[in-house]
């Protein structure tokens, strides 16, 4: 644990943190202050608490990475159930939340002394041979493997709660409730489709909530305004319209032949299982953050740069005081500005290729508050024992590689690494869509007509999803799609129609600039082939 | 094509937009674009009154007509990447720079600010004469600084003498 004074913010430019009631929740027994709405993950942070796990093998200390329960990096058992990402429950007076790995625990491992021995008695792959022809030697060492490896322990709670079965109908099904999502349901729905939105978040708005800066766009995308208020502007608009059910913490588990299953959480208790039977589904389930390869990248304080924004403006979490920006994209850059709005040091930005990746005014605003950005650098280690204290960066050379002698030392105690984003993709690759990987749009994305809709039949994408972009590109794209949705359900008229083509036109006129043409060419390889034009 | 302000991070000499007439500065405050690159953002054309900014298209960088502009600032508030700057030449020989200011604390009228240029250097000691409060922004705050009069192109960013 690191000793620290002012965990939370008390005041921001922008984000007026609204903090609910002070709770007591107990972390390996020792209490820890807590306020209500805050993650497990977020509480820990603030009370100092960097290790959150040991590795598999070789017991390296982690801390979270991504904030947004896509990592698995900060598991915990909570309340004698193992395995729960922390940054995805919410804290609960007396909460009792352990780490599962280490002995007696991840912070202090004792079990890392044995490493060199372990590896060599038990090489990569043993536990597959060792000690599985008895039943008890084998329960035996189970038990001490999962403690060993930081697996956790079996369940010692047992649900007790009812799970019912509700089977619900409607036209659209939106899985995803961030700005493509909501999108795509204000557009279905304001033709008169009847439409289910879902999320698994007791919140809408998706990664809106932690972008506190201006949007950029032309003003009927809400250029101008900040997105934590175009969240809120979305679910308004929502909330306006009649046809459309919202429900919060529902997780999509699959889809299978225009039926989708779901798990709705009502409380601590109760939840049920959906069977929605949806003509059209749409899946905006947006994006997780990739990493670098580096020397110590998994050493507590390297976090993702979308992470850092989550604990620090959803949160008022300050994640350290000097950092080190690994990327200099919108998302690197915006965060700089937004780390110094919340107090905190930005000692560099870093970048691998020859200039800012992006937008220049973006890079110019924290240029001229003195944080230097060094283009053709790259991160070559972390340094740190328990968490970070320190990184070096070199210049490379034209062939990406390091040019020895430039190595620079930087005082930092955390890393953002922003280095783009992957599209979320599971659910797609589930329900049997053609997928293809285009590094334009930031991984595996799958085929899809102009429309947005993927080689299964009513199945459409909106949003990073479907191809890393930003947020005001997933609006337009959810226009399109729930217009499309509803007019091929035969909701709208003609007025509809209209409105479909003036959006497919907005959304091209939009990525008609430079930043675009890369999603251009990217779309280019992922159009489903019956669109193809010869 | 020179991409020379993408290396740097900031607009050297000759990569600035032409400056307004020292006759128009002198008349009123005219608004400065800092926004070389084409990015898909529109807010300050959508927000003039007088066509002072011409844009061919969502992507195209904006333009200012500085005798069109009347100084009014509807754009520098609703800037997203804090590029626009109104600048004015004052008879008294001194000028005077207005710019998006986002941190704590929120200055003040009379507050003493250390002034900075394009690549975070200091160039200078400055005192605000006029704010746009940040309640009345949506938490951008506008802040108008006088400096020397050959330093409105230089002045770029303020932070509060402590």
């Amino acid at each position: 644990m690191v000793k620290i004074e002012h965990g939370r913010l008390q005041e921001h430019p922008i984000v007026d943190f609204k903090r609910g009631k002070e709770v007591t929740i107990y972390f390996n027994g020792q209490p820890i202050k807590a306020y209500e709405g805050e993650t497990v993950a977020a509480a820990l942070y603030a009370a100092g608490v960097r290790v959150f796990s040991r590795s598999f093998r070789w017991h390296r200390p982690r801390g979270f990475f991504c904030a947004i329960g896509k990592c698995s990096a900060c598991m915990m058992e909570v309340d004698g159930i193992p395995n729960v990402r922390t940054c995805k429950v919410y804290v609960r007076d007396g909460m009792q939340v352990r780490t599962q790995s280490g002995l007696p625990d991840a912070e202090k491992d004792v079990f890392s002394i044995f490493d060199d021995v372990i590896d060599r008695v038990f090489p990569h792959g043993s536990h597959y041979s060792k000690f599985t022809t008895s039943k008890k030697a084998r329960d035996f060492m189970v038990k001490r493997m999962r403690k060993f490896t930081g697996f956790g322990n079996p369940p010692r709670a047992v649900f007790q709660g009812k799970a019912e079965v509700e089977e619900i109908e409607t036209d659209v099904l939106v899985v995803g409730g961030g700005p493509g999502g909501m999108s795509a349901a204000i557009n279905a729905g304001k033709y008169g489709a009847k439409v289910l939105l879902v999320d698994e978040n007791p919140f809408l708005g998706g990664q809106l909530i932690k972008q506190t800066h201006r949007f950029f766009g032309s003003a009927k995308e809400r250029a101008g305004t900040r997105g934590i208020r175009i969240a809120g502007i979305l679910e308004e608009e929502l909330n306006n319209i009649e046809n459309i059910e919202v429900r919060k913490e529902t997780r999509v588990f699959g889809i299978y032949n225009g039926e989708a299953g779901a798990y709705q959480r009502l409380n601590d208790d109760e939840g049920k299982l959906l069977r929605i039977r949806a003509k059209k589904i749409v899946v905006a389930t947006g994006a997780y953050e990739r990493t670098l390869i580096f020397e110590n990248n998994d050493l507590p304080g390297v976090y993702g740069a979308g992470g850092v924004q989550t604990l620090m403006n959803v949160y008022g979490i300050k994640p350290g005081n000097t950092g080190l920006i690994v990327g200099s994209g919108n998302v690197g850059l915006i965060l700089t500005y937004q780390l110094m709005q919340a107090g905190v040091n930005v000692a560099a930005i870093v970048e691998a290729m020859p200039r800012i990746g992006g937008y220049f005014v973006h890079a110019a605003k924290v240029r001229r508050l003195g944080v230097p950005i060094y283009v053709r650098h790259t991160i070559l280690k972390a340094i740190g024992r328990k968490s970070v204290e320190g990184a070096v960066i070199a210049k490379l050379d034209d062939r990406w590689q390091p040019i020895p002698g430039t190595e620079k030392e930087i005082k930092c105690d955390f890393i953002c690494v922003a280095v783009g984003l992957s599209p979320t993709h599971e659910l797609l690759y589930q329900a049997g869509c053609e997928m293809k990987f285009v590094p334009e749009l930031g991984g595996i994305v799958p085929l899809r007509s102009k429309f947005n809709e993927t080689s299964v039949k009513g199945l459409y994408v909106a949003g990073d999803v479907a191809g890393i972009e930003e947020a005001t590109a997933a609006i337009m794209e959810g226009r399109i799609v729930g217009i499309h949705a509803a007019v091929t359900l035969g909701y709208g008229g003609e007025e509809a129609k209209k409105e479909l083509e003036e959006a497919v036109r907005e959304i091209e006129e939009f990525r008609s600039g430079p930043f675009g043409e890369r999603i251009v060419n990217g779309l280019k390889k992922c159009t489903l082939e019956s669109e193809v034009v010869s | 094509m020179s991409l020379g302000y993408l290396e740097r991070g900031y607009l050297e000499k000759d990569e600035l937009p032409p400056f307004p007439s020292e006759e128009r500065l002198k008349k009123r405050a005219v608004a400065y674009i800092e926004c070389p690159q084409p990015i898909p953002c529109s807010p300050c054309f959508e927000s003039c009154p007088s066509n002072a900014i011409e844009m061919k298209n969502i992507n195209d960088p904006p333009k200012v007509d500085y005798e069109k502009c009347t100084g009014c600032m509807k754009c520098i508030r609703v800037c997203p990447g804090l590029a626009i700057f109104m600048l004015r030449l004052r008879d008294d020989g001194m000028g005077e720079v207005t710019l998006q200011y986002e941190f704590l604390p929120w200055l003040k009228k009379g507050d003493r600010v250390k002034l900075y240029n394009r690549k975070g250097e200091e160039v200078g000691e400055g005192v605000v004469n006029w704010v746009l409060p940040p309640e009345r922004n949506d938490n951008t705050s506008l802040v108008r600084v006088e400096v020397p009069a050959e330093l409105i192109f230089e002045v770029r960013a303020v932070k509060p003498v402590r």
